[in-house]
């Protein structure tokens, strides 16, 4: 592994935050997901549980059990260890419908970026992208690789609610949502698949590390997935990790 | 285990405001799951000594609103911890306490007179199946409670259908804790994301709790904290007690439902011992945040588990 900087913050008396590079980028995002790793892996005593951001690692630990500055000494060991191999993923090919009842904002992007809504369906779609980031609400993924031509700043004013499975685009990034919620993010599109499903085996689908790309649908057979979903069905194929 | 449902508590009044919760749900926030749990962790680990329980069992948990109930089970043993007036069969009874209950009494639960999350225990715990290792109820992802409507006439079942009769217990004074005016925090990760005069006024400005307060965070009123930089920060995992100061300058504390990654600078965050105080206040309440190190908090911490183990075997504070 080489040399890293990062810097330990205490995030009140239960968390320690480390922090890498503040940038978003695959090299930045491949030493967040290697350190996280390690800490499930091998645990430290005391750490109850690891969330890994784009730039950062949140340790919760029990400060009944160990105290930060050890927590901090044990991390510092860890990361300067021995070297290990970049956490692989696994590849995900989302079916997604762009436009439909949950894309108010599609015809909107086009409009202002000088696209049609065909154009902007296919660059979305063509892209493949990195999770970096699962968090907000069960199962809504964030996902960077989003072509420069489709970024968007979020909306002014957040909207109460937004559809479960929305496919959104904030800034530079673009993300596919779990349950309803509220989001400032532009929607373009929605996934018959629910991301976070309590009663299914895989509760959740997508983790952290993993790639993802969409398959377009039209609404015939959104509705069609939509069911199976509903019946506890996964929706998503697994594509090979090249 | 399979349990007989038909003993418990039988709802004759009730409000979404009451929920079923534990001490959270830890092990998925980095699939985005709100680790939920108890607004006043503390309260609830004191409800569950009263009733004779381990002090993480799950309690309901009441914010503002009571409720009535019925026992339907042969006897039960109930603590009970909060500013909530208590009634058993008609007659006031002492909150902050346990009482002997048997099958056919009537527990009513009044509204909040000033602390605003009150906590029920009953001996041997409700009887529900954890999801994703907790019981802590979560409305938006549909998570946790007794997967039961919370409605007039239903029983919310409970493990042990008999409890012994035992003298009552009740906590008082210290073991209660006065708020004092202040709650401790320890500096944010992103501190210095704010001027000097946003950091001085955070410490010396007072607060008042908003009239914006749920689950999931309290917004402050008082004096806008001013920012350094955009008042954006790639966003990063966050937990409650985290204070987010957004662009407008008035914090934000996160609470048992927050979302599980944010994208505000964070100035402080509330210690764990002072995070159920928080909870515990109602708007308009004016506070100041002081100041303490991560191995204060920690000794806090340290002091209030101890106490809670004293408690626990009876050695003191009834």
């Amino acid at each position: 592994m080489p040399a890293e900087r990062f810097t330990l913050q205490a995030v009140g008396d239960s968390a320690l935050l480390v922090g890498f590079d503040n940038e978003i980028s695959e090299a930045i995002h491949d030493q967040v997901l290697t350190l996280a790793q390690s800490l499930d892996e091998e645990p430290i005593e005391g750490a109850r549980e690891i969330v890994s951001g784009y730039r950062t690692v949140l340790v919760h630990f029990d400060p009944l059990v160990i105290d930060f500055e050890s927590l901090g000494e044990a991390l510092h060991a860890r990361t300067g260890g021995e070297s290990r191999p970049r956490p692989t993923g696994r590849h995900w090919q989302v079916p997604a419908l762009y436009g439909g009842v949950a894309a108010y904002d599609l015809d909107r992007i086009a409009h202002d970026k000088g696209l049609t809504v065909e154009d902007v369906i296919r660059i979305h779609s063509g892209s493949t992208y990195r999770v970096y980031m699962v968090g907000f609400a069960p199962g809504w993924t964030f996902l960077g690789g989003l072509d420069p031509r489709l970024f968007t700043p979020r909306l002014e004013t957040p909207r109460q609610e937004v559809p479960a499975g929305c496919i959104s685009i904030g800034g530079q990034q673009t993300l596919v949502g779990g349950p309803s919620m509220p989001s400032g993010w532009n929607l373009i599109g929605q996934t018959p698949e629910r991301l976070f499903a309590p009663e299914r085996e895989s509760a959740f689908l997508l983790a952290a590390g993993d790639r993802v790309s969409f398959r377009v649908i039209e609404q015939e057979e959104f509705d069609r997935l939509a069911e199976q979903s509903e019946d506890g069905n996964c929706v998503t194929r697994e594509l090979p990790w090249s | 285990m399979t349990v007989d449902i038909s003993g418990g508590l039988r709802i004759h009044r009730i409000t979404l405001l009451c929920q079923l919760q534990d001490l959270g749900r830890f092990g998925y926030q980095g699939f985005g799951v709100n680790r939920s749990g108890a607004m006043d962790s503390y309260s609830m680990r004191l409800a569950n000594i009263l009733a004779g329980n381990p002090q993480g069992t799950a309690c309901l948990e009441f914010a503002l609103a009571g409720a009535v109930f019925e026992v339907t089970c042969e006897s039960i043993r109930v603590g009970f911890i909060g500013d909530f007036p208590l009634k058993i069969n008609g007659s006031e009874r002492l909150s902050n306490a346990s009482h002997f209950l048997r099958e056919g009494d009537r527990l009513e639960i009044g509204a909040s007179q000033g602390g605003t999350h009150g906590y029920l225990a009953v001996s041997g715990g409700f009887a529900v199946e954890p999801q994703l290792g907790s019981v802590a109820t979560h409305l938006r992802s549909q998570l946790g409670g007794f997967g039961l409507p919370m409605a007039s006439g239903t029983i919310l079942p409970v493990n042990q259908q008999r409890a012994l009769p035992a003298a009552e217990r009740y906590f008082t004074g210290e073991v209660l804790r006065q708020f004092n005016g202040q709650i401790r925090v320890i500096r944010g990760p992103q501190f210095d994301h704010f001027t000097d005069k946003g950091q001085a006024d955070f410490f010396d400005q007072a607060f008042a709790i908003g009239r914006q307060i749920d689950r999931m965070g309290y917004r402050l009123s008082g004096h806008a904290i001013e920012h350094a930089g955009s008042g954006n920060i790639i966003s990063e995992p966050v937990l409650p007690g985290c204070i987010q100061v957004p662009a407008d300058g008035m914090p934000i504390v996160l609470m048992a439902d927050c979302g599980t990654v944010g994208g505000y600078p964070k100035i402080a965050t509330v210690i764990s011992v002072d995070l159920g105080r928080m909870a515990q206040l109602a708007p308009g309440t004016s506070f100041i945040f002081e100041e303490v190190s991560v191995a204060e908090a920690r000794a806090f911490l340290q002091r209030e588990a101890a106490l809670l183990s004293q408690l626990a075997n009876g050695v003191s504070g009834s």
